[in-house]
């Protein structure tokens, strides 16, 4: 989120699967979308086959995608950054930027205080290093000119954590007082500070150390760079294979800037295409069960000075300009819908009942802590840790050390059943008269069984319809939590102390149906748009939320999806444009390529016939087109804002970026990174070869690798680990194989793990095509069938042959197939924006026969790896 | 009557009517007469359940039971199309390994034993309150911190917007849990 949030100001896909139709160039990296998002890739197909569009793949692995792509390039897992930094040299040392746009649109001509130091300068490090502490203090990054708050003594504490709320807002400074030099030539100006940046990331490095030859990169820096300018546009689609790196936010940084450069941001057939792998992983930090945000992207209140109340927390989050100058009406509001009348002004709308951050509250981080026996219970609805999670088996083994588990799903998964069938009670290694977890799994409904929306990767909001009941005792999330909620309040009732007053305030009084007393979905989507608190009338748009506790809404950027009593957009089923509208609702008002204004020129004419999607119609005074405008539809393109304006008013009419304080695209990002304010390039946790580009600065600085017993590294490079392993999904099987490996066609078609390696790693070995080999990492074993295949390539790398071990990770101990389980081989690790795990690029060795044949080597790699942390 | 019997025959129907084989004059009786399973059902417009393209589905459905899930042809994301795990949606509800009781293991246990719904919850309920009550911070330097890190949560991004919404109101804005996590660590 933070990738996309921070460079252009909202935390989603900026476009449709389908608009690729209208594609010059598709760039797919970091993901394999005919196999991983197979019905969206027919967009692709067509746009490659009906409207001629070049299809480049780039990725460790030849997959179906590759297979039909126009180029395919194989590259090192993990080397992204310095292929992508490559394209970015490319298009500025050739001059091949959209330069009309990159001046108007982005903070290109920006400049920074002489205080900023590279990382180019300082080994890896950019200036506001603390050694200590291992973060960055952004003060150096900040534009020249502006002015932080001199008030607070640690203004920066919102800013500095970063995560998933983070799209650049730090009220403390005010970044709509910039310097700038128009003509880019300012030596501290952005775009000259990137030239010098990247200057490095030559044909030549990516050759050296990404395994792609000169020629193939050049073919693809022609080909994507091409599709640029008033006539052309390209997308660039990208998917976990991005994410999941241990500086995967600054990956998709780097994409994010190419669109910028390129000028494909807010245009048809361009933006980026975050392809999300669950049905609504994009709803899941919109209203986020996430520990660093709260619906809408507003930030959890951290412990500290900017949130001793909400006067405090307001002014560390609602910047002087931009559309987040409206945070208090978002989080007042949220509030009222939280907390309905207990939330009053007198008591700051009850903004103390919220609980404090005060660390990492992640997956990873409490996982360690229940690995600790600091844990009591653990609500896991729906997911799958014992197979899923990083580092499986020690997840497994913290299972162990709860109080109790409750299990929410369809079927006994393995996270259930972890005490009597998981590997380590198996071998004999736990004992389940042992184990004290008190485990409660209980049935859940299926998506056909209530109702209720997903939120689609192209943030489209759509509406399921309940067709059947549940079976038996299973029930929706609605009923459980309502249901839950219902017991507990009776026991708050009899307790006054302050912790219950939040819990008490809660409002719940929606409709119960039924004889199993199901809450009524519709309701909580309407209490997610919002209403007046006075007449209950629901609210057309965020422009609506007022910051006095009138309007209650649970999540702002939602609003509008219920706009009126008896109208859920979310089920309106007719499209009436190529865009979709009428099919759905996507956030935010339905508009569909988000910064749209920019597919205007400044002027507000569109940029060519060709390309042109929204523009500004004089006669009528307002914006128009197939879209509806990602702008104030009445502010014309000549707009300058009066002295003194604050929030959207305070941005002129050619500013597309309206969620950032200085409408602009971010080539430069001042606040809202922990990692830097550009891209740059670190190794893997676990690589093949040291830092080219750093000798000092190994890997992301900001990171965390959480070692400790169990969850050891390999070194890098690494004798023992000569491999690159990187893992992926299948199409017939969906992530950890819980609703899929259960199933009996799915499991039919792909019954078995298997690993791809080379012809030529596996005639070295000696492996057999279909042969059993273990795979070994620092953490753990795995058996597989050894696949061999030319559809991996061993890779030259500084001179030396690389190989790379694929491997999927959809299997485990329950289901009606079963293998070992792939995520016991992953570390678990920490990117230091969104706190997710390094799985696409780490270390591995390939042994020949199965994990008993092995037992002695393993052994032998237990106690080293174990004495290497003792 | 024989004369109705020889002109039911599909092949005498295909000379009297001068047709070439391949319409209904080829059908039997009884073929004539079979329905599509989906005929009379009711349907619901749903949403694929697993990756996020959002496929749309036809549900069609007939007295609580579910008879099939097609692809809706009508939908602009992906025109009546699914792939195999989408198409597998049907088996995903109706397959035989569903859960539809509550299984309890009791500490140290060595098997599942019953467990009603409604005593579940209570005692999911009661085990909760102990462990807020026991750890529940409110203050922290004199100033809210309103916490609870000793019950967690991890979710999921198959869930609906509103259980998510239920979610983090209640564990979050109600009961003080800070570690609360999804896969949507983007």
């Amino acid at each position: 989120m933070p990738g996309l949030g921070t460079t252009y100001g909202r935390g989603g896909a900026t476009t449709a699967p389908s608009d690729v139709v209208n594609s010059d160039v598709i760039l797919i990296m970091g993901s394999n979308m005919a196999e991983n998002h197979p019905v969206g890739f027919q967009w692709v197909i067509e746009a490659k086959e009906k409207h001629g569009a070049h299809l480049i793949h780039v990725d460790p692995r030849f997959s179906r995608t590759s297979a039909v792509a126009n180029t395919w390039v194989s590259l090192r897992a993990g080397s992204d950054i310095l292929f992508l930094g490559g394209l970015i040299n490319y298009i500025l040392q050739n001059n091949l930027d959209f330069r009309e746009y990159v001046v108007h649109y982005t903070n290109a001509s920006v400049i920074i205080p002489e205080t900023f130091k590279d990382s180019e300068d300082l080994g890896g490090l950019f200036s506001g290093w603390d050694p200590q502490e291992k973060q960055y203090d952004n003060t150096s990054w900040l534009y020249q000119g502006v002015k932080a708050d001199e008030g607070s003594s640690d203004h920066h504490d919102n800013a500095q954590s970063g995560g998933h709320s983070q799209h650049g807002i730090d009220s403390s400074t005010d970044l709509s007082t910039y310097e700038q030099d128009l003509t880019l030539q300012h030596p501290r100006c952005v775009y000259q500070i990137m030239k010098r940046h990247f200057a490095r990331y030559t044909p030549e490095m990516v050759e050296r150390y990404c395994g792609v030859s000169k020629e193939a990169f050049l073919n693809v820096a022609k080909i994507y760079t091409s599709a640029s300018g008033p006539d052309k546009t390209g997308a660039i689609c990208y998917a976990l294979g991005w994410t999941q790196h241990s500086s995967g936010v600054q990956m998709i940084r780097c994409a994010a800037m190419i669109q910028l450069l390129l000028g494909n941001m807010g245009r048809p057939g361009g933006g980026i295409l975050a392809l999300r792998g669950h049905a609504s992983i994009q709803g899941s930090t919109d209203i986020p069960t996430l520990f660093d945000s709260l619906p809408g992207y507003l930030s959890m209140p951290k412990f500290g000075y900017s949130s001793k109340d909400l006067a405090s927390f307001i002014k560390a989050n609602k910047p002087r300009t931009g559309f987040w100058n409206n945070f208090d009406k978002y989080i007042i509001s949220m509030l009222k819908a939280f907390y309905g009348d207990s939330a009053t002004k007198e008591n700051d709308y009850g903004f103390n009942w919220l609980p404090r951050v005060t660390g990492d509250h992640s997956h990873q981080a409490y996982w360690l802590d229940m690995m600790d026996g600091k844990m009591d219970g653990l609500f896991v609805i729906g997911q799958n840790p014992a197979v899923a999670g990083p580092n499986s088996g020690m997840e497994r083994r913290a299972l162990g050390k709860l109080k109790w588990l409750v299990v929410r799903e369809m079927v006994e998964t393995e996270t259930a059943t972890f005490w009597r069938d998981s590997p380590e009670v198996q071998s004999g290694e736990l004992k389940p008269a042992l184990l004290g977890t008190e485990v409660f799994l209980m049935p859940a409904a299926g998506h056909v069984e209530k109702d209720g929306t997903f939120t689609n990767t192209q943030r489209l909001l759509q509406w399921r319809e309940k067709a059947i009941d549940p079976p038996g005792d299973a029930r929706s999330e609605n009923w459980f939590i309502y249901h839950l909620w219902e017991r507990i309040i009776v026991k708050a009732k009899l307790d006054p102390r302050p912790r219950n007053q939040g819990l008490l305030a809660l409002r719940m009084d929606y409709t119960i149906k039924g004889e199993r007393r199901e809450p009524e979905a519709e309701e909580i989507l309407q209490e997610i748009n919002g209403w007046t608190v006075a007449d209950h009338k629901q609210l057309t748009t965020f422009a609506e939320l007022k910051a006095d506790g009138t309007t209650a809404c649970g999540c702002w950027i939602y609003c509008g999806v219920y706009p009126e009593s008896g109208r859920n957009r979310g089920n309106e089923r007719d499209p009436k444009d190529e865009y979709g509208h009428g099919w759905g609702w996507a956030w935010p008002l339905d508009r569909r390529v988000i910064y749209n204004r920019a597919s205007a020129k400044p002027d507000g004419t569109p940029w060519s016939e060709r390309k042109k999607l929204v523009w500004w119609d004089e006669a009528a005074k307002k914006w128009t087109g197939k879209d509806v405008p990602d702008f104030t539809a009445t502010k014309p393109p000549t707009y300058v804002p009066p002295p003194g304006a604050e929030g959207d008013a305070a941005l002129a009419g050619d500013k597309p970026y309206i969620l950032h304080a200085d409408g602009m695209g971010w080539l430069w990002v001042p606040v809202g990174l922990n990692d830097g304010p550009l891209p740059t390039h670190y190794e893997p946790l676990e690589s093949p070869i040291r830092n080219p580009m750093y000798s000092t600065q190994q890997v992301n600085p900001a990171g965390l690798n959480r070692a400790r017993p169990g969850n050891e590294y390999a070194k890098s490079p690494d004798a023992r680990f000569p491999y690159v392993l990187t893992t992926y999904r299948l199409t017939e099987h969906h992530t950890a194989g819980g609703m899929s490996r259960t199933l009996s066609h799915l499991a039919e078609l792909q019954p078995e793990l298997f690993c791809e390696i080379s012809m030529e790693l596996a005639a070295q070995l000696k492996i057999t095509h279909g042969e059993w080999v273990t795979l070994v990492t620092a953490r753990g074993a795995i058996e597989a069938h050894a696949l061999s295949t030319s559809r991996m390539k061993p890779l030259t790398i500084d001179g030396k042959t690389v190989y790379q071990v694929g491997l999927p990770f959809h299997w485990g101990y329950n289901g009606l197939v079963k293998g070992d389980i792939g995520n016991d081989l992953i570390a678990i690790s920490e990117e230091p924006n969104v706190r997710i795990m390094e799985t696409k690029g780490l270390l591995c060795n390939v042994l020949v026969g199965r994990r008993e044949d092995n037992a002695a080597k393993l052994k032998e790699y237990h106690s080293i790896m174990e004495g290497q942390t003792a | 009557m024989i004369k109705d019997l020889i002109t039911r025959w599909p092949v005498i129907k295909q000379i009297l009517n001068r047709a070439d084989g391949t319409g209904v004059e080829a059908m039997t009786e009884h073929t004539l007469h079979m329905r599509p399973k989906n005929d009379g059902a009711d349907v619901a417009h749903s949403v694929c359940p697993y990756c996020a393209v959002g496929c749309g589905q036809l549900v069609f459905h007939k007295g609580n039971k579910l008879i099939s899930i097609e692809g809706n042809p009508a939908s602009p994301l992906s025109r009546g199309r699914l792939c195999p795990k989408g198409s597998a949606s049907y088996e995903l509800t109706t397959h035989s390994k569903r859960l539809t009781k509550v299984r309890y293991r009791r500490p140290h246990g060595s098997d599942w034993e019953d467990l009603d719904l409604e005593t579940a919850m209570d005692m999911i309920a009661d085990r909760l309150w102990e462990s807020r009550n026991k750890n529940f911070v409110e203050e922290q330097d004199g100033q809210s911190l309103m916490q609870n890190k000793t019950v967690a949560h991890l979710g999921g991004a198959t869930l609906d917007n509103e259980e998510n919404y239920l979610i983090k109101k209640l564990f979050t804005a109600g009961l003080g849990m800070v570690c609360i996590s999804n896969q949507a660590r983007i």
